[in-house]
């Protein structure tokens, strides 16, 4: 067999030019057809039946289509979409292929909650997704957070965002701060005795300083909250009795109402504004009060924790 | 082991070789480091996952495709170069030459898996900067697949030894995909009633449990593997191998090669 240097150096030649000429085809091609790497359809839709498709090899499969769901979420979101249709079953095909894969519930819900153009703005979608894992990983707490956190933040849903952090909080290694959630939570939701026992659980405890201050300060809150309540409703029988406000707890004290004047649990008096509300005396020393502040009362933007011992 | 088989094995895992299977290696080698770098970029935390599922489902795959494609012609190859009948006319018995040819390809997949479970680690090693305790778990899906990969070879064997190439090769891969859904098979038979509920189960025991001998996705998540389910595993692919071969020997020994 002949070997030519010739044939060999335009052999060459022309394989390069032509696979030159192929890149720059392939360019004007997706530049004419912008998106069609990833179109808006979904081939194959039914989880059961890729995972069936998948020979057992669902694990990658899972990983590709996460990936997927990423990539679809990203370009849409860079490019301010406010329409994410494939988004969620996307995401239903990710977490049947693998329902392991806690990352893609945890950040797949995140995409699905916020309203646009922070998310999908499908917080029921993200609900059901978060839901469906906790039912494959029922150990896992940080699905039961996820859930308290789209219901509290998307849904305004207190006594559910109470409800998950409260399940999870008590799952082995879940994170201290759970418990503190589920309180606050509840307190927001007006379900005291839940808020004061989630509390008080927490600050007995933990072993840890920051979050058994925090907790205490929860507990002084709702403390003083109650306190608050129960003590409008004698300065409004006075009123109603007498046709005049009190000008202190202590007009209450006189007229037989209280055996003494009540304290805050910080130990300062409590004092009755100018137009008879109940306050408590320094609520910057109080965080997370909800009642008995002045009329106009800005908190700290950072609240004041003092040290529980 | 007799010398004859060793030498036969030997030669089959030569031949192997020679005809290029562990350039796959190559293949393989950019197909890890490629995920490695690349699946931070493009997606959220499953770099480690990525690595775990690639290589193990690549292993896997390139060890079946291997395992089927180099397996259907160790008997036919050795008719149609006419080379069967020189070693035939020594003294080498004909199941020696069938279980010598197992052996053989089987060498050659353990060798390849091998060298393919250090580039898992070494990406595994990239994306986690250190190993953990559960990455010992991926040994054991190695383990499962190796085993996965001597069924497959008996069985391609098996059909070598009555079948064209072709045929051969299309019985084997279905068997592969059959034996993928052995679970759904046997739910299948659970549910039927009468002679279907029989028929699917004699099929649902005839064809090789592969889906148990799948661990990828469970390795990936860092859960370990119960160490009765590597013991009836093993067990499990050591008899089935037997009874495929068996079946070729019976087949070899009865063929007339005239």
């Amino acid at each position: 067999m002949r070997y030519s240097h010739k044939v060999t150096l335009a052999a060459s030649g022309l394989l390069i030019v032509c696979m030159a000429a192929s890149m720059v085809c392939v360019h004007q091609v997706e530049r004419m057809r912008a998106g069609a790497t990833l179109e808006e359809v979904l081939y194959i839709s039914s989880p059961k039946m890729l995972k069936r498709m998948s020979l057992g090899y669902s694990g990658l499969l899972a990983d590709i289509y996460w990936t997927r769901a990423v990539q679809y979420f990203g370009d849409k979101h860079r490019r301010g979409g406010s329409n994410y249709k494939l988004l969620a079953p996307l995401l239903e095909i990710t977490t049947t292929l693998d329902p392991q894969l806690i990352v893609a519930y945890e950040f797949g819900a995140n995409f699905l909650a916020p309203r646009p153009p922070n998310g999908a703005g499908l917080p029921q979608k993200a609900i059901d997704l978060v839901q469906s894992g906790i039912r494959s990983n029922p150990q896992e707490w940080r699905l039961y957070y996820q859930l308290g956190f789209i219901r509290y933040m998307e849904e305004n849903d207190y006594a559910g965002a109470a409800d998950a952090f409260a399940r999870g909080s008590t799952l082995p290694d879940a994170h201290p701060w759970l418990k503190l959630l589920a309180a606050q939570m509840a307190q927001h939701a007006g379900a005291w005795d839940t808020a004061r026992m989630l509390w008080v659980t927490t600050f007995t405890t933990t072993k840890d300083a920051a979050i058994r201050a925090n907790a205490a300060a929860h507990l002084r809150a709702l403390q003083s909250d109650r306190d608050v309540m129960a003590l409008q409703v004698f300065v409004d029988q006075y009123q109603n009795d007498t046709g005049h406000l009190p000008r202190g707890l202590s007009d209450l004290v006189s007229a037989g109402m209280l055996r003494g004047v009540p304290v805050d649990p910080l130990g300062h008096p409590y004092k009755i504004g100018s137009t008879g509300q109940v306050e408590v005396q320094s609520p910057d020393d109080l965080p997370f009060i909800q009642k008995g502040t002045p009329p106009g009362y800005a908190p700290p933007q950072r609240p004041k924790i003092l040290p529980s011992d | 082991m007799s010398p004859r088989i060793a030498y036969i094995a030997a030669n089959t895992f030569r031949e192997a070789v020679r005809d290029r299977v562990l350039y796959n290696l190559i293949a393989f080698a950019v197909l890890m480091s490629g995920a490695a770098i690349l699946v931070g970029q493009i997606s959220i935390d499953i770099e480690r996952l990525v690595v775990v599922n690639l290589g193990l489902t690549a292993v896997s795959l390139f060890g079946v495709v291997i395992a089927i494609f180099i397996g259907i012609g160790l008997v036919s190859k050795e008719i149609d170069k006419r080379t069967l009948y020189t070693v035939l006319s020594r003294p080498v018995r004909r199941w020696e030459f069938i279980v010598g040819k197992f052996l053989g390809l089987a060498g050659t997949l353990a060798v390849n898996t091998v060298c393919m479970a250090i580039g898992v680690f070494a990406a595994l090693l990239y994306v986690s900067n250190r190993f953990q305790r559960s990455d010992g778990w991926v040994l054991v899906a190695l383990y499962f697949i190796v085993l996965q990969f001597l069924i497959i070879t008996a069985l391609a064997l098996l059909f070598s030894s009555f079948s064209s190439p072709l045929l051969s090769a299309v019985f084997a891969f279905s068997l592969f995909i059959i034996g993928s859904f052995s679970e759904d098979l046997r739910g299948f038979a659970a549910i039927s009633h009468g002679v279907t509920r029989w028929v699917a189960t004699l099929a649902a025991y005839l064809v090789p449990n592969l889906s148990a001998l799948n661990v990828i996705a469970p390795v990936a998540h860092q859960q370990p593997v119960a160490g009765q389910l590597i013991a009836f595993n093993t067990a499990y692919a050591l008899v089935y191998t037997g009874m495929a071969l068996c079946g070729a020997v019976l087949i070899f020994e009865r063929r007339n090669l005239k």
